[in-house]
């Protein structure tokens, strides 16, 4: 039985929405080279939408379908929809995650929940300075 | 699709001569070498057969053989065993930094035991000094064990040296030699160890046959206690067949080990040499001459080695990788670690070791499609974005 699953497989082969955001509206680091993964989200926001987000990462084939799939389950959706993605809908969406793989390489979730708090951090600060 | 598979560290293919002999010992020859009746002839003769091959092969004496079920149960006997059996004389091990798991762990096993482990640290290139190993020495030391070479790097130990530091201090040598034994020339007497560990699979044998050498007079204490088979020091009903094999395996590596050798040094020569100049940013891990033949290691800058494994995989190339990722255990390689090498370097190591079947063809073939795959996943990598954005900011 192979390691990973057809759906892990297919988005680590065809990764969605690799790239990097020009001028992003947020971006979300997570991960060091020690643990072996590292993943940057960058997204867009309009009108309180995700309009888009791109990732790019460094680690296993694990690491890389988790960061395909948390683009894809965000792109569209609202901030707060955005933030409720969670590391254990990724995993059913890739059809399961080997055991070991779960904690180290399923951090996707976390990289787009900051990116969309450096988002809303950096929001915050220019409506102070308008007041 | 081009099926090409480079990862002869892991096991190597059965050879057909080997599984030929193996073949009546799963049949009419089933019988058990110890029984007194006709059904124990056959195997007992199979046994004793492949004792003589497997001790030819290292120059060895066929009566200093002991067949055990795999590498890692020869270096558990000799790590625990002969540091058991020495236990009135001190408690303090030697072995080195980069030593496989199943001696590495088998200290630690021994340090919670109330022994006291000292580590010999490797240079850049993972070898050990031979005088740091004579600095590691106490006047309690009861076992020394240093890998003949390391399967993950592929450089090749100065055993020979090591065992004249052992032997003016008087104290038992063990060397790992699963890498090595079958694979370039290994004989007991140039290496002057006194117990050697080697294992079938790694040269084109079955799994689960392994043997640990002891030079007659050395003191062990038995891993697994029952019967008297073995010579007394490891119990159990012997697999025949796989012994058999063993057996069949060395005979044809002693024959035919110059002619691997030089095959398998052509081909690595041109993966070491070739594949860093298609791809770039490419550092070869171990030495370039004290290495194993077929043995081609990299650590490839910016990507890491599971992603790079499993496109290998999806081209049809079977490869490993000394990535956390790629362990169970999610650790780097201590290997990788312990030769310096940074985390970022060592999450990109791959290994391709080749083996007797493989051709210039299949060389080509992975230098051909190695630079694609590097190239996709750097353009995915944060890493490599940081580095060609400060190339740009530099320039």
């Amino acid at each position: 039985m192979p390691v990973y699953s057809d759906k892990v497989m297919d988005h680590f082969m065809n990764p969605r929405n690799v790239g990097e955001i020009e001028d992003p509206d947020g971006v979300g680091e997570v991960g060091n080279p020690v643990c072996g993964d590292m993943m940057t989200f960058y997204i867009r926001v309009k009108d309180g939408y995700l309009e888009d987000v791109k990732f790019k990462t460094f680690g296993c084939g694990a690491a890389i379908a988790v960061s395909s799939m948390v683009s894809e389950l965000a792109k569209g959706k609202t901030l707060e929809e955005a933030m409720k993605i969670d590391a254990h809908t990724v995993a059913e969406e890739l059809g399961g995650l080997p055991k070991n793989k779960f904690h180290c390489s399923n951090l996707g979730d976390e990289a787009l929940h900051k990116a969309i708090q450096d988002y809303l951090g950096k929001k915050k600060q220019k409506e102070g300075k308008n007041d | 699709m081009r099926k090409v598979y480079l990862d002869n560290s892991a096991t190597t293919s059965v050879l057909a001569e080997v599984r030929e002999v193996m073949m009546p010992y799963l049949g009419e020859s089933f019988g058990n070498p110890s029984s007194l009746h006709d059904w124990g002839d056959s195997p007992r003769e199979a046994l004793e057969a492949a004792r003589e091959q497997v001790a030819q092969l290292i120059g060895a004496k066929a009566e200093e053989i002991i067949f055990t079920a795999s590498g890692t149960e020869s270096n558990n006997f000799a790590v625990k065993g002969m540091a058991l059996a020495q236990q009135s004389k001190g408690k303090h091990l030697v072995i080195s930094d980069i030593e496989h798991f199943s001696v590495m762990h088998s200290a630690r096993t021994l340090e919670k035991l109330g022994f006291e482990l000292t580590l010999v640290p490797v240079d850049k290139y993972g070898l050990v000094d031979p005088e740091d190993v004579r600095r590691a020495i106490r006047k309690d030391t009861v076992l020394v064990s240093v890998m003949h070479a390391n399967g993950e790097v592929g450089a090749v130990q100065p055993i020979a040296e090591i065992a004249r530091i052992t032997k003016e201090h008087n104290i038992p040598f063990h060397t790992d030699a699963v890498a090595t034994a079958g694979t370039i020339p290994v004989d007991v007497k140039q290496l002057g160890v006194d117990a050697l560990s080697l294992a079938a699979s790694q040269f084109y044998g079955p799994k689960g046959a392994g043997a640990l050498w002891l030079r007659r007079g050395v003191r062990i204490m038995p891993l697994l206690d029952g019967g008297v088979q073995e010579g007394g020091r490891r119990a159990g009903t012997e697999n025949v067949p796989a012994i058999a094999g063993m057996g069949k395996a060395a005979e044809l590596a002693r024959l035919h080990l110059d002619e691997r050798m030089r095959k398998l040094t052509v081909l690595r020569n041109r993966l070491l040499v070739e594949l860093p100049a298609a791809i770039g940013h490419v550092a070869v891990t171990g030495h370039t001459e004290q290495r194993l033949p077929g043995h081609a290691s990299f650590c490839v800058e910016f990507i890491e080695g599971e992603s790079m494994l499993m496109m290998l995989n999806s081209k049809g190339v079977a490869v490993s990788s000394g990535s956390s990722c790629t362990s169970r255990a999610l650790k780097a390689s201590h290997v990788l670690l312990a030769m310096g090498l940074s985390h970022e370097l060592a999450q990109g190591s791959i290994l391709f070791t080749l083996g007797i079947d493989n051709t210039a063809e299949d060389i080509n073939y992975v230098i051909e499609v190695m630079p694609s795959i590097v190239d996709r996943l750097r353009q995915m990598s944060p890493l490599y974005a940081k580095f060609t954005r400060a190339g740009k900011g530099g320039s």
